[in-house]
């Protein structure tokens, strides 16, 4: 919404000054976002006068002038035809910037004269399209003077941002009517004399859709002269960016700003037969809509039809057919209430912008259509003459009277602040509030039929899983409660929400509980093991392209996004492998081969579930070195990270095992899943499928891990029991096992475990050889295993039978036996 | 038995020591390694020794010299052992001394490589809300990012037609909840409605459940992308119902935020009307800083930082609390917005590009977690 200051200045009576006035707009809800003044581009302009215009010594064309701007003679050299000794011309000296020309104006010498200036045309100026000679004022234009000031461009375009509940001020009016009431002026009365009409109007109404129309007037106003608007109207559309087009036109146009009141005009002489009927579009039916683009209706649109069909998309834009040129000589002014939702869909609906649909979707002043039709039709009579007709109508005037009260108490219990009920009441008067009853606690005030945000909310949508009373005891008290709040919104806004004294939150107690759940803990501890064992954590988007989701599992349709904003962001991601493995190929194709990568958050695996996963990816090598060889990342890294995780969460991973059965995704020899127990799937890790990772750009080998964090138990909070310290040292015995190539080491490991629980602490994989010198299908697992005993020191025979009791295990576990 | 002269015997024993003591200690003296001092001391000391061929003897000598010939013989052999010990304890450290030498390291050469993993800037934001509002009792709640659009839009009284309900700007799914459209939530507002919901359950059973005060931090979706926007983002909601709260609560708990967070203590904050349907009245909350050079709190400018507003009463109702009896606020903050302004990062996309280059440049030591004893 724009207005000019001088505009405002029609319906408030004011002294402040504009920076008062765009300041205050922003504090009360009108926040404004952006103030053009074009007089700031003039600044430098002034009113000379040209002494003498003598012809130049070595030029036929040019002017050699001596120009007065109140102190010493300037030398001017000027290429206007029309520059001649005595006029008032506009000058710009040097230093100015032309606005038309692009130029600043330097001190010049033109074939041997002096040139300390320029008188200036329109054009250059910014201001026009002339440009066949310089401005010539009025011979009283004061020398010297500001020529932005004195030709009245000193006025300050101010535009707002009307948030979508107040309608009412989309209008100059209404914002002079805030502006009025937050105490920066008077605002002027609003009483246009009614405009009698003589005889019935040529065109009636007839209302075929109630709903989204309750309420229309109109009349004819005939023998009219339609041609340029005076330019007073000119200046007032052009100053808000609107291009004038003819008079009938622009009235409307200018009331729609001015008062908030959109209204149409047709061409009574192209409307075919009497009648204008409101009624449902027809499907198919099309017509050439004044915004330049055909409009075919639908069904649900109401359109304002004559015998032809439709003419016009009702209350969002007018057709061409029947519309107002230079040779209207009939004109039927359409002057009408629409319903607001149905403005609204069916704008959404076609997708048009019009002044008009911003303004009924928002709400107008449904009392103002009478008044509003007078005043448009007065100034038609005054500016095109003719001769209307009496008011024909469809509909009534809707109910909209409505009271809402407001306790003065809660100015303070609710709002937080000090206000006398007096400076309460007083404010909301200013706004058009009148009291229906006070005393002192409370008053009941009468709401302006502008407003039609006040004591007027959508309608409840509570939970059905509400019980009844509940429901219904609710809906009564927000019913009771919000007309009230919306007056205490009203009194804030206007007085300053500065006048509130900010109070801390109170706290219940000192030091606060924590406030992260073990789940919100364990999802931060997650983050930061990875981020300490050298991975880098990164952010993605929870969709991707389904042709590559697709590669991850079922590309499900239901988690298919209906309108992506992007073909490449179109499906919600199985996991964040997908998204990651994009920011590797990325990063590998800027030339950093060498990457840890872990996203910490959600991954949508099947319609209605939505788990919570650390998610990692490993590519290239552990780096270059003097110390130690560089090796490439491998599946073992990515299990070692998914298990570091695990134990920071304290899972006991001793109990955790690696079955091979991860998702087609992974490399089918090289991935596992970790579990605990039968049940729980903790994590995924291995290197991912050769083929995924040429269809990705990622080098062969690229391994990742996904962690299920919600999949974790919770860890018991048992208090731990006292460690045993055993007083003696452990021993150590290597065994080296040949057991077929198959064998997990997992399975050896427990094998040997599980030997003897009481002494055997530790098992480690030390080798692991496969090759010469071994049995086809033979591999060779060496271990170590740590006795630790409890009670006293093992004899050579105990450490013997232990031994035994181990090759004995391993033996039934897997088939193997001890290497020589 | 005659008698003798101790000191004639001591004088004979000492001349035929003395010649042996001197041939030792100079052997020893010449050993140049330890090998070479091994084999002194076996020539000198071992069984086949000169000196131990003299202890040998001493049982066979008359017994009125043997005490005073014993002694000396015995002294000699400390003697010897003693410089021999000696001679050895500096033959040892001299070859320590050349090995150590030869042990010397290029302690300027690169370590091993150990790739330092950091904490994405919007994660290190999230841990820094979550603190901040920790200390003001506030809990983290946390909920599905997909939603119906009850909790999205009915629930918040956003109404059927409201532009924000259309395809231009909330991502639909190709699915339903019940008879529900499914859709991306476009702010965390949805968990706001399911806290009130369990709450207003446990209140009509009797109970006092304790007032709410939560924040909502998570992933939002919009159908917009460009240098300010991103498909994708994420905010911070938060919700306070009480018997007593106000909108001077809701402006002190912002201001409480905000100089937390930007740390500065005397950050200007300003408090402009705005609408939002399910506030009212609602605020839209400024702070200052200058827009030339980005300084959170200098300068004379103004920037709008976040949306809030007394939580209007269609939203109680909506979920069962009773506007008559309970009031408070709810607010939104767009966590990444902060992020990029708490940093003066230029441009939103980095933060969901994920180039390495700049993760090391922006990100956080894992080791050191956002809280407030130890600063923000």
């Amino acid at each position: 919404m724009k207005f000019s200051l001088s505009w405002l200045k029609t319906w408030l009576d004011t002294d402040v000054s504009a920076a008062e006035i765009i300041e205050k707009l922003s504090t009360i809800g009108l926040e404004v976002e952006g103030v053009h003044n074009a007089a700031e581009a003039l600044a430098p302009f002034v009113i000379a006068e040209v002494l003498e215009a003598a012809p130049h010594p070595n030029a036929d064309r040019l002017r050699a002038c001596r120009v007065s701007i109140g102190g010493a003679e300037i030398s001017v050299v000027c290429g206007a035809p029309n520059a001649r000794t005595g006029m008032k011309a506009v000058f710009a000296p040097p230093g100015a910037f032309i606005p038309g020309s692009g130029i600043t104006l330097k001190v010049g010498e033109i074939r041997g004269v002096k040139s300390e200036g320029m008188l200036v045309s329109t054009r250059e100026l910014a201001l026009g399209d002339e440009h066949d000679g310089i401005i010539e004022l009025p011979a009283d234009a004061p020398v010297g003077t500001a020529y932005a000031v004195w030709a009245g461009l000193d006025d300050p375009v101010i535009e707002i941002s009307v948030t979508p509940n107040r309608g009412d001020a989309l209008s100059v009016r209404g914002v002079a009517r805030d502006l009025a009431a937050a105490g920066l002026g008077t605002l002027r009365a609003f009483n246009p004399k009614p405009v009698a009409g003589a005889g019935a109007s040529r065109i009636s109404w007839r209302n075929d859709f109630a709903e989204a129309c309750p309420w229309v007037l109109g009349r004819t106003v005939s023998n009219v002269t339609n041609g340029e608007s005076p330019d007073w109207l000119k200046a007032r559309l052009t100053s808000i960016g609107l291009r004038p087009i003819n008079t009938l036109a622009d009235i409307t146009n200018f009331f729609t700003h001015d008062l908030g009141r959109p209204l149409h005009v047709f061409d009574a002489d192209k409307i075919a037969g009497s009648t204008l009927t409101l009624r449902h579009g027809v499907p198919g039916e099309t017509f050439a809509g004044l915004h330049g683009k055909q409009v075919v209706v639908s069904s649900d649109d109401c359109v304002i039809a004559d015998e032809n069909g439709a003419q016009s998309l009702a209350g969002i834009v007018g057709g061409v057919a029947t519309g107002c040129d230079f040779s209207t000589r009939t004109v039927f002014i359409e002057c009408a209430l629409f319903d607001r939702v149905h403005i609204a869909l069916t704008g959404q609906r076609h997708a048009i912008h019009s002044d008009a649909r911003q303004r009924f979707e928002r709400g107008i002043d449904p009392a103002l259509l009478p008044n509003g039709l007078h005043a448009a039709t007065a100034m038609i009579l005054d500016l095109c003459g003719g001769t209307a007709s009496e008011i024909t109508q469809a509909g009534s005037e809707p109910h909209w009277r409505r009271k809402a009260k407001i306790r003065f108490a809660r100015l303070k219990t609710f709002g937080g602040a000090d206000i006398r009920p007096d400076e309460a009441v007083g404010s909301l008067e200013k706004l058009g509030f009148t009291v229906y009853r006070r005393d002192g606690a409370h008053a009941v005030l009468d709401v302006p039929s502008w407003r039609n945000d006040i004591a007027q909310t959508p309608a409840l949508e509570q939970s059905p899983d509400l019980d009844p009373v509940t429901a219904k005891t609710t809906a009564e008290g927000a019913a009771e409660i919000e007309p009230e709040v919306d007056l205490i919104e009203e009194v804030l806004r206007l007085r300053g929400l500065d006048a509130i004294i900010p109070v801390s939150l109170p706290l219940s107690r000192s030091i606060p509980a924590p406030n992260l759940t073990p789940k919100q803990t364990r999802t931060a501890l997650a983050r930061r093991s990875l981020a300490a064992r050298g991975l880098m954590e990164c952010v993605t988007f929870s969709f991707l392209d389904h042709n590559i989701a697709g590669l991850f599992a079922q590309a499900d349709e239901a988690l298919r996004l209906a309108n992506p904003i992007a073909a490449d962001l179109d499906q919600m991601r199985p996991t964040a492998i997908a998204t990651l493995a994009a920011v590797a190929a990325r990063n590998i194709a800027r030339g950093y081969p060498d990457l840890g990568l872990f996203e910490v958050g959600p991954a949508y695996p099947e319609p209605g579930s939505q788990i919570l996963a650390a998610a990692g990816l490993r590519s290239g090598e552990t780096g270059l070195s003097a110390l130690a060889a560089s090796r490439k990342f491998d599946a073992l890294d990515a299990k070692a990270d998914a298990l570091a995780v695990l134990a920071a969460l304290g899972v006991a991973t001793d109990a955790i095992t690696a079955t091979a059965e991860a998702p087609k995704f992974f490399h089918p020899g090289q991935s596992g899943l970790l579990r605990q127990g039968p049940k729980i799937i903790l994590a995924q890790f291995g290197a991912l499928h050769p083929s995924i990772c040429s269809k990705l750009d990622l080098p062969i080998g690229t391994v990742a891990f996904e962690i299920f964090l919600d999949a974790i138990p919770e860890p018991k909070r048992r208090k731990k029991s006292a460690p045993a310290l055993p007083a003696f040292q452990p021993l150590r015995r290597d065994f080296a096992f040949l057991v077929p190539a198959a064998t997990p080491a997992e399975t050896l490991i427990r094998a040997a475990k599980g030997a003897d629980r009481n002494l055997i602490t530790n098992v480690t994989l030390f080798d692991r050889y496969a090759g010469k010198n071994l049995p086809e299908g033979q591999i060779s697992l060496a271990i170590a295993v740590t006795l630790q005993p409890t009670e006293k020191s093992l004899t050579e025979t105990e450490i013997e039978a232990v031994s035994a009791k181990i090759v004995a295990a391993v033996g039934k576990a897997t088939g193997g036996v001890l290497r020589n | 038995m005659s008698e003798i002269d101790p000191a004639a015997v001591e004088a004979d024993e000492f001349s035929k020591l003395a010649p042996l003591q001197a041939a030792v200690l100079s052997k020893l003296n010449e050993a140049a390694d330890l090998a070479a001092l091994e084999t002194c001391r076996v020539e000198v000391l071992g069984k086949a020794s000169e000196l131990a061929g003299l202890l040998k003897d001493v049982g066979r000598l008359p017994p009125a010299e043997r005490p005073i010939r014993a002694a000396l013989r015995n002294a000699l052999k400390e003697t010897i052992s003693s410089a021999l010990e000696t001679r050895r304890g500096g033959l040892e450290e001299a070859a320590l001394t050349v090995r150590l030498s030869a042990e010397r390291m290029d302690i300027s050469a690169p370590v091993r490589p150990e790739p330092a993993g950091l904490i994405h800037p919007i994660s290190r934001t999230m841990e820094e809300i979550a603190a901040i509002f920790g200390a003001m009792g506030f809990s983290v709640k946390e909920g599905p990012d997909v939603e119906d659009d009850w909790f999205a839009f009915g629930a918040l009284n956003i109404p059927g037609h409201h532009p924000a309900r259309a395809m231009m700007d909330t991502f639909y799914l190709n699915a339903k909840i019940g008879e529900r459209r499914a859709l991306l939530r476009p702010h965390t507002s949805s968990v706001q409605i399911r806290t009130m919901l369990e709450w207003a359950k446990a209140e009509a059973t009797g109970a006092t459940p304790e007032p709410i005060r939560i924040i909502v931090p998570g992933r939002t979706f919009r159908s917009d992308h460009d240098a300010t926007h991103s498909p994708m983002f994420h905010q911070v909601e938060g919700l306070v119902i009480g018997r007593d709260i106000t909108l001077a609560h809701l402006k002190g708990c912002l201001i409480d935020f905000l100089r937390a967070f930007f740390n500065v203590p005397d950050l200007p904050v300003r408090f402009r009307a705005s609408y939002f349907p399910f506030t009212e009245p609602s605020l839209e909350v400024d702070i200052g800083r200058d827009r030339k050079s980005g300084e959170i709190g200098a300068g004379s400018d103004w920037l709008e930082i976040l949306g809030s507003g007394m939580v209007h009463p269609n939203v109680l109702a909506n979920c069962g609390i009773d506007p008559r009896e309970y009031q408070g606020f709810a607010f939104g903050v767009g966590i990444d917005r902060i992020t990029i302004l708490k940093h003066g990062m230029a441009d939103m996309r980095p933060l969901f590009e994920n180039d390495v280059r700049w993760l090391r440049h922006y990100g956080f030591s894992p080791l050191a977690p956002a809280n407030l004893h130890e600063g923000i």
